[in-house]
């Protein structure tokens, strides 16, 4: 399974810089999505992934054995949000740069 | 006891509550300026009177956010070397904000400019005391959406193309600093700095180290505006109103250096070979490439922002030779720069006032109708370039002492040509300005002389002037600085002080 998912990080990180490197604005903003999705995938691949017990602790007092660890996923939580902020900012902005009369494309800002 | 800790928790509560009240008055103009103010003000009184104070008797404090022990929660830790940058950034940060009373339009500040740079200064403090890499992550994405915010602010075609450069490297930037959260807590199952330097220490595991060593070095870098990827800081630092490029000069980049000093003084110690030479040719370029850049240039305020790249690898050189003397070079060059530089942008953003445009071809001579000021640029300018007695020079001389102890003469080299240059650049702008022919002025201007621009414009000279007479003080009286940036770099060279002082036992 980790081998599985750190291939699919990989292609997401790999796809997300081809779109980043293109020159339209709207495969810009997707490159950005897909590369924080491949960070966060990254993070949670990172923190070892465990499929036996949530991490509660039991009746008796102790931790279970085996559990899956929550601080990667409070970390995508944090990331995710942040992510999604400046994502729906690029987004805005992205759109007023496109409304720039003569600006389709990011090889027309050079000035 | 208590009080102690929640001084250090007040330089973040204090920008946090001021932004919140200043978003419910931003439609009132005269509160919303009060209240920014006050707030720095009182930011500004906090860190010199409570914070200072309290390092330089305990060394280092920290506070556990919600009282769980220390690898586990949230460490807030203030050292002397965050206490310095603290001081220095609520300092500036009151200079800019009295600055900004004038120079940012009452449209700009209805479309909240004080909220987001009271978030600004909040982030820029929470960056230099936590203890935490994936808090400092955090403390990085909220200073960077307050920045895109103030940046963009008054929707100028050149403001928008600036913001899409600079959003998307800052976007590219925070994702490789995620992934080396991400990789750090993969190795060493925590976050918390001290523990992850204690665990390194423990158990060295040399290449995943040098990869999440290289992972964070990558975005420092960006923000820094190191070598190969500074190109993001000339395109857009010189769109904004110029106070936000000033805070902007001041703060962002020596955030972004301040996380380096921290990461590559405190975890990634274990190649320092491998990891600080990198950043010693990166040094070594930036300074090169910073200034030749400035010198084709022709508007002061690209001048200005190429300097900030060429003095940002000064900073990283003193971290990259890393023995004590070089890094208390470093911190003695931050500071200076941070007062200089602001206030050269500062100085600009009234030579604009004063003629409209800050383009050398169409300034000339003003030395003829305001000495005075002429005089404080000139002053400013010259310590930037480093010229004896005035600070910079100081700041060069420690940096060059600490290369040739560790024979580093092709650095010393670099950094004697890159003076060399600056002194250069900083003249071109002196001789077109400043001195030449005077100009006829056009009719709309009402600044004519030095006494209408004192009187009717104090609120734009008082920051400059303080400013001013700091960058002098700290020029002709420079051993109390460079005695706390020892004391500062002496923490900093022995992390287990700082592993001891969060953890409770350095094991």
């Amino acid at each position: 399974m980790e081998f599985l998912l750190s291939i699919l990080v990989g292609l997401l990180f790999a796809a997300g810089v081809y779109l980043l490197l293109h020159r339209d604005f709207v495969k810009l903003v997707i490159g950005i999505v897909i590369i924080g999705n491949a960070t966060a995938l990254f993070i949670f691949v990172a923190g070892r992934i465990v499929r036996q017990n949530a991490p509660f602790i039991q009746e008796n007092g102790l931790p279970p054995e085996n559990f899956a660890d929550p601080v990667p996923q409070a970390l995508i939580l944090t990331a995710l949000v942040i992510g999604f902020g400046i994502q729906a900012f690029a987004l805005i902005v992205f759109k007023k740069v496109y409304d720039i009369p003569k600006v389709d494309k990011i090889d027309d800002l050079k000035k | 006891m208590g009080y102690e800790k929640i001084i250090i928790l007040l330089t973040l509560i204090i920008p946090m509550l001021t932004a919140i009240i200043s978003l419910f008055f931003k439609k009132n103009r005269i509160v919303n300026n009060y209240i920014s103010i006050i707030g720095s003000s009182l930011l500004l009184i906090t860190t010199t009177a409570f914070l200072f104070p309290l390092i330089v008797e305990n060394e280092i404090l920290t506070t556990q956010v919600g009282g769980w022990k220390a690898p586990f929660g949230i460490t807030i830790v203030a050292d002397m070397f965050s206490a310095i940058m603290l001081v220095i950034a609520s300092f500036v940060g009151l200079m800019v904000n009295i600055y900004a009373l004038e120079n940012i339009d009452y449209k700009k500040k209805e479309f909240s400019f004080f909220v987001f740079f009271q978030f600004l200064m909040m982030a820029v403090n929470g960056a230099f005391l936590a203890g935490d890499i994936f808090n400092l992550y955090v403390w990085f994405e909220v200073m960077l959406i307050s920045s895109f915010v103030l940046l963009v602010l008054g929707n100028g075609t050149k403001q928008l193309i600036a913001t899409v450069k600079y959003t998307l490297l800052s976007f590219i930037a925070s994702a490789f600093l995620l992934v080396g959260v991400g990789m750090i807590y993969g190795i060493s199952g925590s976050l918390n700095m001290a523990d992850v330097a204690l665990y390194f220490r423990e158990h060295p595991n040399e290449p995943l180290m040098t990869v999440a060593a290289v992972l964070f070095m990558l975005p420092f870098a960006i923000k820094a505006a190191l070598f190969p990827l500074y190109f993001w800081l000339p395109d857009s630092y010189h769109t904004p109103k110029i106070s936000v490029t000033a805070i902007f000069s001041g703060l962002l980049t020596k955030v972004g250096v301040y996380a380096l000093i921290r990461c590559f003084t405190l975890i990634f110690i274990h190649d320092v070979h491998y990891t600080h030479t990198i950043l010693m040719v990166a040094a070594g370029f930036t300074m090169l490439s910073g200034v030749f850049g400035a010198l084709s240039k022709v508007n002061m305020r690209r001048i200005l922002s190429f300097h900030i790249v060429s003095q940002v690898g000064y900073m990283v050189l003193g971290l990259a030779l890393f023995t004590p003397l070089a890094i208390a070079g470093a911190i003695f060059y931050i500071i200076q720069h941070i007062l200089a530089k602001t206030n050269l942008f500062l100085i600009t953003g009234v030579v604009e006032k004063i003629k409209g445009t800050s383009n050398l071809k169409g300034v000339s001579g003003l030395y003829h109708r305001f000495p005075v000021f002429s005089i404080i640029f000139l002053v400013v300018a010259l310590s930037l370039a480093g010229l004896p007695p005035l600070s910079g020079f100081w700041a060069k001389f420690i940096l060059i002492k600490a290369g040739f102890e560790q024979q580093e003469y092709l650095m010393i080299f670099v950094v004697l040509i890159t003076g060399l240059l600056t002194l250069f650049s900083m003249m071109k702008i002196w001789v077109n300005a400043f001195w030449g022919k005077q100009q006829e002025e056009p009719d709309r201007n009402l600044i004519t002389n030095e006494k209408s621009l004192f009187k009717e414009h104090w609120s734009l000279l008082i920051p400059i002037i303080l400013m001013a007479s700091f960058t002098l003080f700290i020029g002709l009286f420079s051993m109390p600085l460079m005695k706390y940036a020892t004391i500062a770099a002496e923490q900093l060279m022995n992390p287990l002080q700082y592993i001891e002082a969060v953890l409770g036992t350095a094991n």
